[in-house]
């Protein structure tokens, strides 16, 4: 499932509700995102954060989004998976993302978890604003974030199949 | 005559001053490349937007595109800095 919305959320409840009474889940990993409250200015320099603002492509996001979570059921023997992004105006310490992965056993939650969040933050249509104490600015992508996904392209993980 | 939507996003949304605009490019675009050079030479905001466009990704009708990938009329084509959700 994946929901794109601007309210908050309870992690604990979307938990629950996900899992059910699917006893044959052995596991489930959860992620949550929240909003720093120190920006990373680059070069070393950081700055205190007031409010973060998240711009979307609505549409694009949902479609994004619903096919990162097709390929993780593809891969990794899922029972069921979840994904919440929030947008719109937030402040330090809000939850920004939910990754939800519930499997029979450990590793395929874990490992589908973290290609969830990688994918998410270099595929779906998501910009941040940060309004820091020396001004507002659009966050830049982060090579790394790049790096993070690429490395789910090279050599997918059946071991937990 | 050729009907496109293009939506802009984050800064490319601030710097061209406009969310979405209904287009006429002529005949000649017929790619993404083409449309952005057209684009460059509507408005000092949209040369400005579009300077290094290797700051910019591009979609058309929601799927990520390449300056070679065709356009054409009908199209919803979005032009975004590189994504930051997460």
């Amino acid at each position: 499932m994946i929901r794109v919305q601007r309210e908050d959320f309870d992690p604990a409840r979307e938990t629950e509700a996900l899992v059910g009474d699917d006893h044959s889940i052995g596991g489930v990993v959860t992620f949550t995102g929240l909003v720093r409250e120190m920006a990373d200015l680059g070069e070393g320099t950081e700055a205190r954060i007031n409010a973060m603002t998240l711009e979307h492509y609505p549409g694009m996001t949902e479609k994004m989004l619903a096919r990162i979570e097709a390929e993780a059921l593809d891969r990794w023997p899922l029972n069921a998976s979840l994904i919440i992004h929030r947008y719109g105006d937030l402040e330090p310490g809000d939850r920004i993302v939910f990754v939800a992965t519930a499997s029979a056993h450990r590793q395929a939650a874990f490992e589908a978890n973290m290609f969830l969040v990688d994918w998410l933050k270099t595929k779906a249509p998501f910009w941040k604003r940060e309004d820091a104490e020396t001004g507002a600015h659009w966050v830049e992508a982060r090579s790394s974030d790049d790096e993070a996904a690429a490395r789910w392209t090279e050599t997918p993980s059946k071991a937990a199949e | 005559m050729s009907e496109m939507k293009v939506l802009y996003f984050a800064w490319l949304r601030k710097k061209t001053g406009t969310g979405q605009e209904t287009i006429h490019p002529p005949a000649e675009v017929q790619t993404l490349g083409g449309l952005v050079d057209w684009l460059k030479t509507q408005s000092p905001g949209h040369a400005d937007a579009l300077a290094d466009l290797s700051m910019v990704s591009f979609a058309v009708n929601q799927e990520y595109a390449e300056v070679e990938d065709p356009v054409k009329s009908g199209d919803e084509i979005a032009l975004f800095p590189p994504v930051t959700g997460g």
